[in-house]
């Protein structure tokens, strides 16, 4: 499969109905959280994205959390950045485990520093905090750290 | 002599047992300071003028003066006999050795025999110490271990029975009394003695557990093994009993294949040209173990099994053989 | 998709296994990692991995500190290639607020990152041998040999930078140092002794039985695994992927530079481990052709760090990456105009490396869980961030 950055920007258009952003080799798709399996399916099979950069989360405060993943066709150059905005104190996402093998551990860093849920993730549990973190997810704007000032 | 034998032989014993004492404290700064010319480094060097010697001292000091730690789940019995069972057939083996004609505990009829039944029974201390430990590193060091032994105990035992079949005795003095002579070294032997000698250092390699054949000892993947609960004077005891063993076995292989005490000069250079193989012996083995990987268990029982035994019966086969028709020493 | 294998089911008959925990505190865990193996005899039959002992919460440290402060801390994601991270970072501030790099500075940054990868992967060579070959065997021998050629580079860094391990040694716009007087023949005669030396290396292992047994053929990675998981760098070279950041997209003047990207297929250990000698082959050619080339100029276009709040970035957002030792390193970052960006994410190369291993662990020996460790070549400063 080759298809130019131009050419997948078309594809998702026709397919998804979604107006993607294109930038130099980077497809920005804004999904809604229905479409975010389907489309990363349709991004594996279909743009042959198979390289997961990684997948995170961003806190906008008010507009709740975004979600975002960047996949890769490593033969054509095609990057897909897919993310979602969940909507004001929305935590449940759907999970991409079975799509990429990758994002399970990611996930799970998500669901670690954002307190975000994945639907059908097999194994959701801490990845790199402790079993003993009581103060909530640090990534969260709304967290209120214990203080610490680091010197400046 | 005036003395009984029994008080001869006793005062030999308490002698040889200290020697080797010294010596295997001497031994290890020996391979420490190999080991670091191999690895651009200088090795011991503060304790003690010139270049450590005293280093040893220092250690096995330091040694006796840490806590003896013993775990709580461990089977203490077990646990705290395992160190003994294992020194003593280490120690044992010297017995049969004799350094000089006549310099020897017991020079009996059956050495070589006593000498591999009891370096075989070193296997019954490790074992111990691995289960006794009650760790799970141990467990798997002390499984890995009787594999390891008894895969590799046969052809060392072949191996050296090729000079004894050669030889025509199982006396220690007999097989070197066999080796007088110019270029008459079993070692020297044609084909039969070198691939003989080999298939020995390969299996003395996997007997002593150094690398690449340490698998139950495999810090990398099982911390220490069966050791790994062992402190103090009790590591001290372990690493005492291996590099006894580790001794005895070179002392062993400059017997059956470089002459054991033969060599020009007069009569009382004996037992320092047997040292001096010996020692040759026991470098051989440290240059190999300083710059070998560690392989596999499954690999190791592989080369075992399906190259170093058929190999050793080949070669013992092979040495009947010969003597049999007339081209022996002994026969 | 290639299904993951999670288990594995031996003919066994007893059916008893035995838990074995690798790690936190482990002779060859690389740092802390923790890996509860399941073992049937000495199989593994299923592993999980337990990482986070080193988290420091590296993206929450960068939300709070400003452009000029964090590029320092970014050399504490991977401690070992710090160069490379902080690279990662300055190119991704620099890529949203669109600000000019000097060629000079450029080339510096090659230089330094490509020196960089020369110690890591010396380290790396080291420390796997020691993993296989024990620290009483011929493993230390290779460590002590390797370790003294990354010891020659470290003193090239400590008289760039003025530091061994952690360097600081890029800011936002260009580099802080420039070299000293005379640096550039001691790197020469460096670049000579250690080439040299890697000839010692490959003669040591590979004409050594008993480091090919252990090495290939094991720990296969298949290329659809590879990618799926993310893995990058020289893993995923040794997987057959003709994937380099450096070509890719080249980064840094990279594409002023003729070198080769090494590319094995077999995926097991000695396939990654063939990659990077040739690795430091090329990165040694890199630096050579920098050095020869040099061009005189500035080497920062923002000097001087008056105020922690200096440099400013407008709204957007920009993701950055480069080939690291280990791999992908990037940078995300959502600046909102303030001098601390709004969200940054670390993709650390060694995270998306290590992940693999629940993948490819079951069905293996004991021992080779640790030579496959070592030849992924984790750093758990960056895999916990």
């Amino acid at each position: 499969m080759s298809l130019a950055p131009a050419a997948a920007a078309d594809l998702i258009r026709q397919t998804f109905g979604i107006e993607p952003r294109v930038e130099d080799r980077l497809v920005t798709v804004p999904l809604a959280r229905e479409q975010w399996p389907d489309f990363g399916r349709f991004a594996r099979e279909t743009l042959g994205c198979l390289y997961l950069n990684f997948l995170s989360a961003i806190d906008w405060k008010a507009e709740g959390i975004e979600v975002i993943c960047r996949v890769e066709n490593l033969a054509t150059g095609v990057a897909v950045m897919m993310r979602t905005k969940l909507g004001a104190g929305e935590l449940r996402c759907p999970t991409l485990v079975d799509v990429w093998a990758g994002a399970n551990w990611m996930e799970r860093e998500a669901f670690d520093m954002f307190g975000l849920t994945f639907d059908g993730h097999p194994d959701l549990r801490r990845l790199l905090l402790g079993d003993n973190w009581e103060l909530g997810p640090p990534l969260r704007k709304d967290f209120v750290d214990s203080g610490h000032v680091p010197y400046r | 002599m005036t003395l009984p034998p029994i008080a001869f032989q006793a005062l030999m014993a308490f002698i040889v047992l200290n020697a080797i004492l010294v010596v295997v404290a001497y031994v290890t700064l020996l391979e420490r300071k190999f080991a670091a010319r191999m690895q651009s480094r200088i090795g011991p060097y503060y304790v003690g003028w010139p270049h450590g010697w005293l280093q040893p001292i220092a250690d096995a000091l330091k040694l006796m003066m840490k806590e003896d730690v013993v775990p709580d789940a461990a089977d203490r019995w077990v646990y705290n006999l395992a160190p003994i069972v294992f020194l003593v057939p280490c120690l044992l083996i010297f017995a049969t050795i004799p350094f000089a004609p006549g310099l020897g505990v017991a020079d009996l009829n059956i050495g070589v025999l006593f000498f591999l039944a009891v370096s075989a029974l070193e296997i019954v201390g490790l074992f111990m110490g691995g289960w006794g430990s009650n760790n799970k590193y141990a467990l798997l060091s002390a499984m890995r271990a009787v594999n390891q032994i008894i895969s590799y105990d046969l052809p060392f035992i072949f191996a050296a029975l090729v000079p004894v079949v050669l030889a025509g005795s199982m006396q220690m003095s007999a097989i070197v009394g066999a080796q007088a002579g110019l270029l008459g070294w079993f070692l020297f032997y044609p084909v039969i003695g070198q691939l003989a000698f080999i298939a020995f250092i390969v299996a003395t390699l996997a007997a002593e557990n150094r690398v690449p054949f340490d698998i139950l000892e495999a810090e990398s993947e099982l911390v220490a093994g069966f050791r790994v609960e062992y402190s103090g004077m009790k590591f001290a005891l372990i690493q005492l009993a291996e590099y006894a063993h580790m001794l005895g076995t070179s002392f062993l292989g400059a017997l059956l294949f470089l002459g054991g005490w033969l060599g020009p000069g007069p009569a009382w250079l004996g037992p320092v040209w047997f040292l001096l193989k010996a020692l040759v012996v026991f470098l051989l083995v440290t240059w190999v173990r300083w710059s070998f990987v560690r392989i596999r268990v499954d690999q190791i029982l592989a080369i075992s099994w399906k190259l170093l035994l058929p190999l050793s019966l080949l070669l013992l086969m092979a040495s009947a053989f010969v003597v049999a028709f007339g081209a022996g020493h002994g026969a | 998709m290639a299904v993951a294998r999670t288990t594995v089911e031996v003919g066994y008959g007893g059916g008893e296994r035995l838990m074995m925990n690798m790690g936190p505190q482990h002779p060859s865990s690389h740092g802390v990692f923790r890996a509860i193996l399941t073992l049937e005899g000495e199989t593994v039959v299923a592993v999980d991995a337990v990482i986070g002992y080193l988290h420091r919460c590296h993206e929450k440290l960068g939300e709070t500190l400003t452009y000029v402060q964090y590029p320092t801390i970014a050399s504490k994601t991977d401690y070992v290639a710090a160069m490379t991270s902080e690279l990662a970072y300055v190119l991704a501030v620099e890529k949203i607020a669109k600000f000019e790099v000097p060629k000079r500075a450029r080339y510096l940054r090659v230089i330094a990152a490509e020196l960089q990868r020369i110690a890591s992967h010396c380290l790396w060579l080291g420390t796997w041998c020691m993993d296989m070959g024990g620290a009483l065997g011929g493993g230390a021998t290779v460590f002590l040999y390797t370790i003294r050629e990354r010891e020659d580079v470290l003193d090239l860094f400590e008289s760039l930078t003025g530091a061994r391990l952690l360097y600081g040694f890029h800011q936002v716009g260009g580099t802080r140092y420039d070299i000293p007087p005379g640096w550039d023949a001691k790197v020469r005669a460096t670049l000579d002794h250690i080439e040299q030396r890697l000839h010692e290396y490959e003669a040591m292992l590979e004409d050594n039985a008993f480091f090919l047994v252990r090495t290939q053929g094991v720990g296969t990675i298949s290329q659809t695994l590879a990618q799926e998981v993310g893995v990058s760098g020289p893993l995923a070279r040794g997987s057959g992927l003709q994937w380099d950041l450096r070509k890719a997209e080249p980064y840094s003047s990279y594409e002023d530079f003729e070198f080769r990207i090494p590319v094995e297929t077999a995926g097991d250990c000695f396939a990654r481990y063939r990659v990077r000698m040739v690795e430091f082959r090329e990165s040694i050619k890199i630096v050579r052709d920098a050095l020869a080339g040099l061009p005189d100029g500035p080497i920062s276009s923002r000097p001087g760090v008056k105020s922690v709040g200096q440099v400013r970035v407008p709204k957007g957002e920009g993701y950055s990456r480069v080939e690291g030792a280990r791999g992908e390193v990037g940078c995300y970052i959502v600046a909102d105009g303030s001098p601390k960006p709004y969200r940054m994410k670390w993709r650390g190369a060694s995270f998306s490396n290590l992940a693999v291993l629940p993948h490819i662990l079951p069905g293996c020996k004991v021992a080779d869980v640790v030579a496959i460790m070592g030849s992924i070549d984790p750093v758990f400063g960056e895999v916990d961030r």
